[in-house]
């Protein structure tokens, strides 16, 4: 009957808009939370840099064209900014090692924590997320501590006899590298976890009744139905490791710059506020890039149940 | 817990915490971290009837950003002299004239006058020191006073010295190694102070802060630093030796001043007379290490600084010593692109 489909639809738009008008104030909050930022980094960026910090209101492109071009500072010629590139793919290839140096440890302890039984399963979540208790510098420090030229490793090497004089690990690429690993494996190790342990095992083991070699069934089998995981993992550990800070000023030396020391740099001594905005939008273009063309290539070529 | 007794707890707890704030005076100090001796705080708490509160800050770009935003709440700064023009210039600071203060009398003649605060109508110093050389003297012992430790690492020390990434130090150190003066804008200066630095590098182990500890336990076998650090590390390891550098080696000094937007201003005001006084002044470089300008002062210094020739500069090499001042923004931005292209 019309009469009544006009008061249902009259209903459920009352409905609809009651939802709306409750879920407001939170939507509002998150938009103007996750855009206000974002937006004052924005319009930072077109002004004009103050002469001891802070922004003059004046437009001004100058920030951005110094994201890529330099003007030398002896000879006024413009060229490609070779400083900012080559910190660029400093951060770009540091975070691409780290993402596979933990994928290749945390795919192994993932696996192994899903095929223990139940009960201990809970067990081994529970040790992972330890680290997590502690601040991130306090670990940072912790590793320090080991690998320092009188730390444990070179204590314990010159104690058996194994070397002479300490192995120099601190402030070396190897020391981020380990650092960032060792801070970035349980966000590695947890969404890999979490698909792995929805697998069904029973696929493995038709997948061996099948005749299929232990790589085939791993890499046809658990590889292509734990992908969300990986990708979900890869994605956690390599944002965090772009912008890493910490980890590459206290085992790094500081001697090189990352992009989050390039953008502080901007910000503190260098007193470029709308470059240090410049950079931090670049920053942002540069990851959401990535994330479209990996999470689309991830996807197109992912597994076709059937 | 019914409504009544709640509205009544709650009564009770507003009425307390209002009545906490109101007690007594209150004051605000925004200083560097690790920098203010507790000791004479409570001195000052206890003498005046105030509740002091202390905020660390970790450079004065940070403290000038921040105090320049306003809504602070701080009443109390204390930035280096090469940042004391531009709070003046701003406008953040308040005109308390400290040169008529009763312990004025007692601040030392070469600190009375200073070029950053002519005629002390803004500022009290707090504490100044000197930037140079520290050489763990087990690893090298050839001559150490001079700026080539780290610009032209001597073999013993290649791999081993850190600097200290100060970026304005680094460069008054590179200017005076180069044989210019400081802040020289010319472009040959520029250039070689650049392309000395660039050279450099590759022989440095680190840029830290954290030298004390990393001297001690013998990361670092040389460093740049503050006098104050080196004192402390020389405390805990006799060898290691501050030396001041014969190219030119900069001072510098940090000076408590009453901001603008202070809510306690009296109390700020007695603050700076407090720590003019000699004993007070002492007590605040027993913590933190550093000289502190007030003359009269040494009778109560502790031991171990009376005759440290970290603190006391030696007759012979005082003429080296240089005030370090800010250079013009045009320069300072060529110092950036200088510091982005050593450090890419």
């Amino acid at each position: 009957m019309a009469t009544a489909e006009e008061v249902a639809k009259a209903a459920e738009r009352r409905d609809i808009r009651g939802r709306w008008l409750l879920s407001a104030p939170a939507l509002l909050v998150i938009l103007l939370a996750a855009t206000g930022p974002l937006l004052i980094v924005l319009v930072y960026s077109f002004l004009t840099p103050g002469p001891y910090g802070d922004v003059k209101w004046q437009f001004s492109l100058d920030a951005w064209t110094s994201v890529f071009l330099e003007r030398d500072i002896f000879d006024d010629t413009l060229s490609i900014a070779a400083a900012h590139v080559t910190i660029f793919w400093r951060s770009i290839k540091l975070a691409i090692i780290t993402t596979i140096a933990t994928l290749a440890l945390g795919f192994p302890t993932a696996y192994f924590m899903a095929t223990r039984s139940e009960k201990t399963r809970d067990l081994w979540l529970f040790l992972i997320t330890i680290p997590f208790w502690t601040n991130l510098l306090i670990r940072t420090f912790a590793v320090l501590q080991i690998i320092r030229n009188e730390g444990i490793i070179n204590t314990i090497l010159l104690k058996l006899g194994l070397i002479t004089a300490p192995i120099q690990i601190l402030y070396t690429d190897t020391a981020i590298l380990l650092g960032m690993a060792y801070v970035y494996l349980p966000l590695m190790v947890l969404p890999i976890y979490a698909s792995m342990e929805k697998l069904d095992f029973r696929l493995v083991e038709a997948g061996y009744d099948l005749y299929a070699t232990r790589f085939q069934v791993l890499r046809r089998i658990i590889f292509p139905l734990v992908r969300p995981g990986v990708i979900a993992g890869s994605i956690l550990v390599f944002i965090p490791a772009l912008g890493a800070y910490v980890t590459p000023i206290v085992l790094g030396g500081g001697k090189n710059l990352m992009l989050s020391n390039l953008i502080e740099l901007q910000f503190g001594q260098g007193r470029n506020w709308p470059l240090g905005s410049a950079l931090s939008i670049s920053v942002m273009i540069i990851v959401m890039v990535a994330l479209l063309a990996y999470v689309r290539n991830a996807g197109s070529s992912g597994v076709r149940h059937g | 817990m019914n409504w009544k007794t709640m509205a009544t707890a709650m009564g009770l707890a507003l009425l307390a915490s209002t009545s906490l704030a109101r007690a007594d005076g209150a004051l605000n100090i925004y200083n560097w971290g690790n920098y203010t001796s507790p000791d004479v705080i409570k001195k000052f708490e206890a003498k005046y009837n105030v509740k002091v509160t202390i905020t660390d800050y970790d450079s004065n770009d940070t403290a000038l950003a921040k105090v320049r935003q306003g809504g602070t709440g701080f009443d109390i700064a204390v930035p280096s002299q090469t940042f004391v023009p531009i709070w003046i210039k701003e406008g953040l600071v308040l005109e308390t004239d400290p040169g008529k203060m009763e312990n004025f009398k007692n601040v030392a003649p070469e600190w009375a006058n200073p070029d950053f605060d002519p005629g002390r109508k803004y500022s009290v110093p707090w504490a100044w020191g000197t930037v140079g050389i520290v050489v763990n003297t087990d690893v090298y012992k050839g001559p150490a006073n001079t700026w080539g430790i780290i610009f032209n690492t001597p073999d013993e020390l290649k791999g081993k010295v850190n600097v200290v990434p100060e970026m304005n130090d680094v460069m008054f150190a590179a200017t005076k190694y180069v044989g210019a003066q400081q802040c020289a804008s010319d472009k040959e200066t520029l250039k070689k102070v650049r392309d000395l630095l660039v050279a450099a590098k590759p022989n440095w182990i680190a840029m830290e802060y954290n030298t004390i500890e990393k001297m001690g336990a013998g990361d670092f076998k040389a460093t740049s630093d503050w006098n104050g650090s080196a004192l402390r590390q020389r405390l805990a390891n006799p060898a290691i030796h501050y030396n001041y550098p014969k190219e030119g080696f900069g001072l510098w000094s940090d000076n408590v001043m009453v901001l603008k937007e202070a809510k306690n201003v009296e109390n700020a005001k007695l603050f700076q007379n407090f720590i003019m006084d000699p004993e007070n002044a002492a007590g605040l470089s027993a913590f933190h290490r550093y000289a502190n300008g007030i003359a009269g002062s040494d009778k109560y210094m502790p031991a171990d600084m009376k005759d440290a020739p970290e603190v006391i500069i030696p007759a012979d090499v005082k003429e080296h010593g240089e005030l370090q001042k800010l250079c013009s923004p045009e320069v300072q931005e060529i110092y950036t692109k200088i510091w982005t292209e050593l450090q890419k």
